[in-house]
């Protein structure tokens, strides 16, 4: 049974009806009553050590007060407990021109735009069969009344227009608090870009980052990110990007081989990833900036898992160079090669703290089945974070201080339960299950955000990629051709 | 009155003609001429060649028969007995004559051997070549699940791959290490090299050279199997020999 511990999850915060809130839990809210002025600043912050010790001892009593039944009770209804999501009203938008190619590009928009508001978890939207009639395409369209009354009932307005001269596109957006007539405008934007679908998909992102970005209390948004994954067809697997919602799907490896664990750096610039060629198992590195493979050592023996340190100056991996796969770290060239492990048996798929690059979790079989630690990244100071079962493919959160993996936590024949995605507070070692016997589920990876994951699971019949609320809810398929496994979010 | 007479007449007249018939025939038959001096009785001979189809370098044997013969010779043999039988080793394909002389005449006898070339020499793919050696003699060795230990039963085998590797000292190869498909990909990968050293080193322990050795791992990524049972999990757990050299 696993308590949920009070933490830095993303506060809804509205600048203009001081709202404030937080995803999970009463126990949060109870700390939130007693915490200091630093925790609003959100998940991305670091916390002074003043009030990280706050923190623990607002987890502690956490943990004492909260019943584990309640806790359970909590995680599986998901993000709403206790906190009132802000009720969001997106209206399609207006043609603002005549173009005939307003119309493709309008639903392109719409639904990107509405994907990426619903995906953000922090809104319950309203609706559009409650919408008042009639279309609404600029500020005096509006009618506040009709919005704040039932059924409607949103707290926020989206609305804007859409046109198409020659060959580019003009976009206008607008953000409105509609309970407050008198100084409604939380956000207005013009974009203009090429009159494509594919540049219509980044406007609705960067809009709808905006949005989330002012009511999210500072939370970052994710439209604009990517997602690296392997993709296996006709017996070869290959690295691929996507945009974080699934769309825009492109090849970037064509090594004919199996290329496998791609990891992007901080930048964005390249991705790490490890490949089969003749004499074995290779690091091999891709760069966005030049769209081809770049050079970088090869070390002998089985080479797997590369991951970027935050700082992007690094990397760890697991290395058998020795005889025994160990892990490693080098610098982003590939030079100064550092062993960190030293035990027989399996050490692979290192992840960095995320927030202070001072810590490195990883897996390691040294005791029979696969267990997760943690250690400093000197090798120092080994702990091990999981007590039973087969414990696999850690992503630390962005904020430092969570842990989610894959966790077969009653191994065995006839054994209940399969593979499951679980979050661990690294400093109690607490966790919660997020997936619940929905096929096999592994290789969790944290959007920038840090309130969203994406992992491959086997849920729909094959392995595809899905991504989630960080609360396991709200979970949505990404890729349905191939076989889809190991995504990686990027770092912004 | 008149019947009976001439009943009489006919058969006088039968009788008579038979009897002139009769007087004429034994006029023609000439006097028998005297019988001729018996001939002096003539040879014969038989001649057999057994097997009459042989291979080259292989002995046949020649039987012969013959009668009312006082001189008997095979020839390329000589004089021999008037009957008998003899092994010879004919070089090429060979007519035999058999002469038998007596005083009633000459009788000859032949007998053909068909010598064969012997078939040709076996092609070298006959004798096993080291790969073909290495791939009859040399044992994968299989694993327990989530291990890279040795296990008991699997020594017998890793002693027999240490003496034919050891015997066949020219043989460089490759011990791959592979997993079961349960379990996470990263994971299975380190867990199978983990397999193709275990195997690495008991063979170095054992004696072979470890400069001949490379190892790979494949994890769950090339399976031998894809059923989802254990039969099948153990046959993906292994550490398996390929031949390189």
């Amino acid at each position: 049974m696993g308590y949920f511990l009070g933490q830095e999850f993303p506060f809804i915060q509205k600048n203009v009806g001081n709202w404030r809130g937080l995803l999970y839990r009463r126990t949060i809210h109870r700390y939130n009553d007693t915490g200091t002025p630093e925790r609003m600043n959100g998940s991305r912050h670091r916390p002074s050590h003043h009030s990280l010790r706050w923190s623990w001892l607002c987890l502690l009593l956490a943990v004492l007060l909260a019943l584990p039944a309640v806790a359970q009770d909590w995680i599986r209804t998901g993000t709403g407990l206790g906190v009132e999501k802000i009720r969001i009203a997106v209206a399609d938008f207006k043609p603002s021109t005549q173009d005939a190619q307003n119309t493709d590009l309008l639903k392109t928009f719409n639904d990107t735009l509405w994907n990426d508001l619903d995906n953000a978890g922090i809104f319950e939207m309203v609706s559009k069969s409650f919408y008042p009639l009639g279309q609404i395409g600029a500020p005096a369209d509006v009618q506040f009344e009709k919005w704040t009354s039932t059924p409607p009932n949103a707290s926020m307005l989206v609305f804007g227009n859409l046109g198409v001269t020659g060959n580019s596109v003009v976009v206008q957006g607008w953000l409105y608090d509609v309970k407050n007539p008198v100084q409604p405008q939380v956000l207005g934007k013009q974009y203009q870009d090429a009159a494509t679908s594919d540049a219509v998909r980044i406007i609705a992102h960067k809009f709808a980052d905006e949005i989330i970005f002012r009511l999210g209390g500072g939370i970052p948004g994710i439209a604009e990110s990517k997602i690296f994954f392997v993709r296996s067809e006709g017996g070869h697997k290959e690295i691929w990007e996507m945009d974080y919602d699934g769309a825009n799907q492109h090849q970037l490896t064509h090594l004919g081989s199996i290329s496998l664990s791609p990891h992007v750096s901080p930048d964005g610039s390249r991705v790490a990833f490890s490949s089969l060629v003749k004499g074995g198992w290779v690091i091999m590195m891709y760069s966005t900036d030049l769209n081809r493979l770049v050079s970088f050592p090869r070390f002998a023996g089985t080479n797997l898992s590369p991951a970027w340190s935050p700082d992007g100056t690094r990397l760890a991996f697991s290395s058998s160079r020795s005889g025994d796969p160990e892990i490693y770290l080098v610098d982003a060239l590939g030079t100064n090669l550092k062993r960190l492990t030293d035990f027989k048996g399996p050490d692979v798929s290192p992840t960095w703290n995320h927030k202070t690059g001072a810590q490195i979790a990883w897996v390691s079989g040294r005791t029979g089945l696969p267990q997760i630690y943690t250690m400093d990244t000197d090798g120092v100071n080994v702990q091990r974070m999981t007590d039973q079962g087969y414990a696999v493919s850690p992503a630390w959160s962005p904020n430092g201080q969570f842990l989610v993996f894959s966790w077969i936590r009653h191994y065995g024949p006839g054994a209940p339960g399969g593979a499951d995605l679980y979050l661990m507070d690294i400093a109690s070692k607490q966790w919660v299950q997020l997936t619940h016997d929905e096929g096999r589920n592994d290789f969790p990876s944290w959007a920038p955000d840090g309130r969203h994951i994406v992992f491959q699971s086997s849920r729909s019949g094959s392995e595809q990629i899905w991504m989630m609320l960080a609360d396991g809810t709200n979970a949505k398929q990404l890729t349905t051709s191939g076989h889809n496994t190991q995504p990686n979010w990027s770092w912004k | 009155v008149k019947q009976p007479t001439l009943k009489w007449f006919m058969l006088v007249f039968a009788l008579g003609a038979i009897m002139i018939l009769g007087a004429c025939h034994k006029k023609a038959a000439p006097p028998p001429p005297p019988p001729p001096p018996p001939p002096p009785a003539a040879p014969t001979a038989s001649l057999s060649a057994s097997p009459d189809t042989v291979e080259k370098g292989q002995p046949i044997t020649l039987s012969w028969q013959t009668t009312n013969a006082t001189d008997v010779s095979i020839e390329g043999i000589g004089a021999v007995q008037t009957s008998g039988s003899q092994q010879v080793t004919p070089s090429d394909s060979t007519t035999y004559t058999l002469t038998a002389k007596g005083p009633g005449g000459t009788q000859d006898a032949t007998a053909r051997v068909t010598v064969t070339s012997p078939p040709p020499p076996p092609p070298p793919a006959a004798s096993p070549t080291e790969e073909e050696l290495f791939s009859q003699n040399v044992k994968d060795i299989y694993f327990d699940y989530d291990n890279a230990a040795i296990r008991a039963d699997q020594q017998a085998a890793m002693q027999s791959d240490i003496d034919f590797l050891k015997e066949h000292s020219g043989i460089k190869f490759t011990i791959e290490g592979h997993c079961d498909e349960r379990g996470s990909t990263e994971y299975n990968l380190a867990l199978g090299d983990n397999r193709a050293n275990a195997v690495k080193n008991a063979l170095v322990q054992g004696g072979v050279s470890a400069d001949r050795i490379k190892t790979i791992s494949y994890g769950k990524e090339k399976p031998f199997c894809t059923e989802s049972n254990e039969q099948c999990w153990q046959q993906n757990r292994r550490g398996h020999f390929v031949y390189q050299q």
